[in-house]
């Protein structure tokens, strides 16, 4: 998996650093990640690039324990479905959190994480993972 | 009138000949030789000369990244001595097999050809696991969905967890899947696995991805398998018992999971099923047999209300009555579908077809024979369902 060059990982910049997406000025549908044809409305459909909500709620979620090669290093971790606050869903690692603890409905916001180091001389790949918040949105302190 | 009707009034097509190899461990046999056991299997079985065929179409999801080799069509042209036969690989994920049977079923409805034989192969045991469930992660979105850590079992999980959520489905009725589909399996002595297993054993299962566990996860298998397609009209040439293709209809859908409409519904087998049902004239009350893609226990449930043979929620009831046990209401996955008789890639599309052909003829193995059975239904998936296909077959 360390085989693809650093255009292949900061090509996506835009949507893993920034958590930008489409929303169809025709019909509202937001997607994630960009699209240059709203599916509903085609041509009719009006695309424009929005940076999305970085606040949502747990949608689904599963805990990751055989994982594929390069993420044997953060096993086991949750895997989630985030569908953000007036946005599309998204699929993201849920952090500082145990299994135990993760639930559908949960609410969660983003934040900026290492995705893992692809190899000894390979890049370090960033983006975004969600980690709970409070009933008011603030991140839950641990003691 | 869409193309496809018309093309299905063109020309009649029917299986003529079948082949496969068992699916497991073949620490013996690469891609060419897998394909050579089924496809001879299938020559001889069609009463026809490797020669007569006129087109051959391999199904195959990723023999580049499980064995280094690309350009498989033409390997299988030529080691089956075939060449200078046209040979071509269709890659559609799990669903390559019946995406290929999809084209040969094309091919021949269209008249451009009368002999073809189609294929399906995939060599998966000669890498690690965790390389394996890589490069299964390719038939999910890569970008969004593989790039961020999550595996197959990962998104059925996904599905699983959201599912039990919303429709109250107990972890014992989805164990019910793997104890039937291995009980089936148990008959068939070309299934991976030939054991019977009990929810117990399902629920004391290893978690590979919550709320999944081992037993709930189809095996990584090596196998190969092989129809030969002829026009219905000249069918008794090759074989006493044709079986009609009535129809091979195909949807698709995202890539990724989480952008579905509803992740605990494929609308690509929904679409596909209600093209099929129309385009072969028959109801989910017709049909005779079953062969689902049960990649993950999840999936079998998600199949049978997305193919309309419940509502949505209701799927769990069929194992509560252990309706899908041959000798029921609702025979499915007669061989012990992906989850016993083994997911050898590529080759699961064409493997499902021969199961519901051999119980269409009346020959299988004594125990999980469908008495009369008449229609056959085949649902084959890509990836989290981006693919779907559905083909109905019948006996005439």
């Amino acid at each position: 998996m360390s085989i693809y060059a650093v255009p292949f990982h900061w090509r996506r910049y835009k949507e893993r650093y920034r958590l930008l997406g489409t929303k169809c000025e025709k019909c509202g549908s937001t997607f994630f990640p960009l699209r240059r044809i709203c599916p509903n409305c085609r041509r009719e459909g009006k695309p424009v690039t929005i940076e999305l909500s970085g606040k949502g709620k747990v949608y689904s979620f599963t805990v990751i324990r055989t994982p594929p090669e390069g993420f044997e290093v953060f096993a086991p971790y949750i895997v989630g479905v985030i569908e953000l606050n007036k946005g599309p869903r998204l699929t993201s690692q849920i952090v500082d959190c145990s299994p135990e603890e993760v639930q559908i409905g949960m609410p969660v916001e983003v934040c900026f994480r290492k995705l893992r180091a692809l190899g000894k001389d390979g890049i370090i790949c960033y983006g975004f993972k969600f980690r709970p918040v409070d009933e008011l949105g603030k991140v839950e302190k641990k003691a | 009138m869409s193309i496809a009707t018309e093309i299905h009034r063109r020309r009649e097509v029917a299986v003529v000949g079948i082949g496969a190899t068992p699916f497991g461990e073949h620490w013996d046999k690469g891609l060419r030789e897998l394909t050579w056991d089924a496809s001879v299997a299938a020559v001889e079985d069609a009463r026809i000369r490797g020669k007569d065929l006129e087109l051959i179409i391999v199904g195959n999801m990723a023999g580049g990244m499980f064995v280094g080799q690309e350009h498989v069509a033409a390997l299988v042209a030529d080691f089956l001595g075939l060449k200078p036969t046209p040979a071509v690989r269709v890659e559609a994920a799990c669903a390559s097999g019946a995406v290929a049977l999809r084209q040969g079923y094309l091919a021949v409805a269209s008249g451009l050809y009368d002999l073809v034989a189609v294929g399906g192969v995939e060599k998966m045991t000669d890498v690690q696991a965790g390389w394996a469930t890589a490069v299964l992660t390719g038939a999910m979105d890569f970008e969004w969905e593989a790039y961020f850590g999550t595996t197959f079992p990962g998104i059925y999980a996904l599905i699983a967890r959201r599912y039990m959520h919303e429709y109250g489905l107990s972890r014992e009725l989805l164990a019910e899947v793997a104890v039937k589909n291995h009980f089936h399996g148990s008959h068939n002595p070309l299934a991976h696995f030939q054991n019977c297993i009990t929810v117990e054993d399902v629920l004391s299962s290893a978690l590979v991805a919550d709320p999944l566990r081992l037993y709930d996860c189809c095996p990584i298998s090596d196998g190969a398998a092989c129809v030969v397609l002829a026009p219905a009209e000249k069918a008794r040439q090759y074989t006493d018992t044709p079986i009609i293709i009535e129809a091979a209809t195909q949807a698709s859908d995202t890539l990724s999971l989480f952008e579905r409409r509803d992740i605990c519904t494929l609308d690509a087998t929904v679409e596909a099923a209600q093209r099929a049902y129309k385009q072969a004239n028959v109801s989910p009350k017709n049909v005779d047999v079953l062969e689902v893609h049960d990649c993950f226990t999840i999936a079998e449930i998600l199949a049978l209300e997305d193919l309309g043979f419940c509502k949505k929620g209701e799927g769990g009831r069929i194992y509560n009555e252990k309706q899908a046990y041959v000798g029921g209401s609702l025979p499915v996955n007669t061989d012990g579908g992906l989850k016993a008789a083994g997911h050898a890639v590529g080759a699961t599309g064409i493997k499902q077809v021969i199961e519901l052909v051999k119980q269409l003829r009346g020959e299988v193995e004594g125990a999980r024979q469908v008495k009369g059975a008449e229609i056959g239904l085949a649902h084959n998936v890509g990836g989290s369902g981006a693919t779907a296909v559905v083909t109905i077959l019948r006996r005439r």
